[in-house]
């Protein structure tokens, strides 16, 4: 007796392919639906562009918290990208394959360290660094910075190194054939070829930065304020819902999931543009 | 054939929960304050030991959420830390059954010692913001306050009145880490429940008055919260017997040796 035949186990394989989709769908609809009318009773321009967050008082401004996560990520940006791309250049086109085989895998063990354990070092080591070298509190955007660069290393270096070497050998061939050096290849030729999956990495990068919340709230001090200074303490979008989100109710709580909203459309919007930069490396091979 | 597996497996299931839950066992949910959560459950235990017919579920959420849901009547009892109960509390019965200093702390090394209740609030205000104005070395003051809501800093602003926490003051979102941060931070100051205070940070006197139990008791020390519990409508059954026990001599002895003071 057979409990479920072929049309069965395509039913059920379908059904739990679903599932993964229609939670996103659940999860996009609740934060909408709680989120969106706060946003329009309250109005989007005073959410969106008023400097003060004081729930108490009835104040619901996001922007030094928008201002702080563009400035977070940009920064990680700054030391993640240059870091990972030259990582993933000497990789693919000057270490040894025994060298790729064992360094490659090690970078992306990097992704399965919990991002608390981060965040705990960010306290531990690199905020008194700051501190005693740099001055102000040391729990710092620079910290933020610092952290999220490394953070996102393994995301750029695999996307990057997966797209150089995509890049057909026969560029590399005639580059090499009309006497250019391996740098001159590599920069002129492979790059090149290889440049929207480069970009794709960078944004998918950007992504994990501006989503990343418990490493930021451990070491950026969650002040809310439009920085200064790479020494001012700083409150992401993603640490303003974690921190505040046990203790809201009412109004305050329907900011935190608006807050959600504009963390869930800029996602959305960064993960488009990296899947079409992905897109169009594939349709130029 | 399938179908009947199915149904003898929920059949069984059934009968495992009615089995496991008793018959005719009274339950009591308490909600809220954080910082009263770890005793609640410590008395919940020692009460249902006592009373076996009696189920004791004890849920955190804060402050806010125990005088929402000893309100709507989703938790038989709500646990709320506030110096003065919001208008939404006013319908509900509300019993002090502990009280909870808060100390301001800076680190081991910073040689202040004692404050006036002005000078805190300056501080916290930010038009305080070098050590060396209230006696200390030359260095910035780093604050470090909790996020907005935490019943801890709702108290404490009320305690000392009239706080606008200064813009750039470190959040953090506990006690536990507000502690990490002002042991690691040598120009730092916090506040946190007093119970938690240990060797790697510096309670300071306030108002030359030291932040000890005995203090608070007195009646002393000015920074103290009472814990209330919340009870809708009048306290009857099972409820009442909880917060008789929690007041008793026994409960009130629990909640001294876990750190808190009692009531009384």
């Amino acid at each position: 007796m057979k409990l479920v035949g072929e049309k069965g186990v395509q039913r059920i394989l379908m059904i739990t392919a679903l599932s993964a989709i229609s939670s996103l769908l659940l999860i996009a609809l609740f934060i909408f639906s709680e989120g969106l009318p706060f946003i329009f009773n309250y109005g989007v321009g005073n959410f969106l562009l008023a400097n003060e967050w004081d729930p108490s008082t009835g104040h619901f401004g996001i922007f030094p918290m928008i201002m702080s996560s563009v400035w977070v990520t940009l920064g990680a940006m700054v030391v993640g990208a240059p870091l990972g791309i030259a990582g993933a250049i000497f990789l693919s086109e000057y270490a040894s394959p025994i060298i790729m085989k064992i360094v490659k895998p090690t970078i992306e063990l990097l992704a399965a360290i919990p991002s608390v354990v981060y965040g705990f070092i960010g306290v531990m080591v690199l905020a008194p660094i700051i501190r005693n070298n740099l001055g102000g509190p040391g729990l710092s955007l620079l910290a933020g910075c610092i952290i999220l660069g490394i953070m996102i290393l393994p995301t750029v270096i695999s996307i990057s190194i997966d797209s150089i070497l995509a890049v057909p050998r026969s560029y590399r061939e005639g580059s090499l054939a009309l006497g250019a050096t391996t740098w001159q290849t590599t920069h002129m030729v492979t790059i090149k070829a290889a440049r929207s999956g480069i970009v794709a990495s960078i944004i998918l990068g950007l992504g994990r930065a501006i989503g990343e919340t418990m490493a930021v709230i451990m070491v950026a001090g969650n002040s809310v304020n439009i920085p200064n200074s790479a020494l001012d303490s700083v409150r992401t979008l993603t640490a303003n819902i974690a921190l505040e989100m046990s203790y809201a109710t009412g109004m305050h709580r329907e900011a935190l999931f608006a807050t959600g909203v504009i963390l869930f459309i800029i996602i959305m919007i960064l993960n488009s543009i990296a899947s079409v930069a992905i897109r169009n490396r594939n349709a130029k091979k | 054939m399938f179908k009947r597996v199915f149904m003898l497996g929920m059949f069984l299931l059934a009968g495992i929960y009615m089995v496991g839950c008793g018959r005719g066992k009274t339950s009591i949910t308490l909600a809220g304050s954080t910082a009263f959560q770890p005793f609640a459950e410590k008395l919940a235990e020692q009460f249902m030991d006592k009373n076996p017919n009696v189920n004791v579920t004890v849920q955190g959420g804060g402050s806010a959420v125990g005088i929402q849901s000893a309100s709507s009547g989703a938790a038989q009892i709500g646990m709320a830390d506030l110096v003065t109960l919001p208008e939404e509390a006013k319908g509900l019965t509300s019993t002090v059954v502990a009280k909870d200093g808060i100390a301001i702390v800076v680190n081991p090394k910073n040689k202040i010692n004692n404050l006036t209740t002005d000078q805190a609030r300056d501080i916290f205000n930010g038009k305080i913001v070098n050590w060396k104005e209230v006696g200390g070395d030359d260095v910035p003051i780093t604050v470090v306050s909790r996020e907005a809501g935490s019943g801890t800093r709702t108290s404490f602003e009320q305690i000392l009145t009239n706080i606008t926490l200064k813009k750039d003051a470190l959040i953090q979102d506990s006690n536990g880490t507000i502690r990490e941060t002002v042991a690691n931070d040598v120009n730092s100051v916090g506040y946190l429940s007093h119970g938690l205070i240990n060797e790697k940070i510096k309670a300071i006197k306030i108002d030359d008055v030291e932040c000890t139990s005995e203090m608070i008791i007195a009646g002393q020390y000015k920074l103290v919260r009472p814990i209330f519990l919340l009870v809708k409508g009048e306290m009857v059954g099972e409820v009442k017997n909880f917060i008789d026990y929690i007041l008793s001599v026994e409960g009130q002895k629990t909640i001294k040796d876990n750190g808190l003071l009692p009531a009384k």
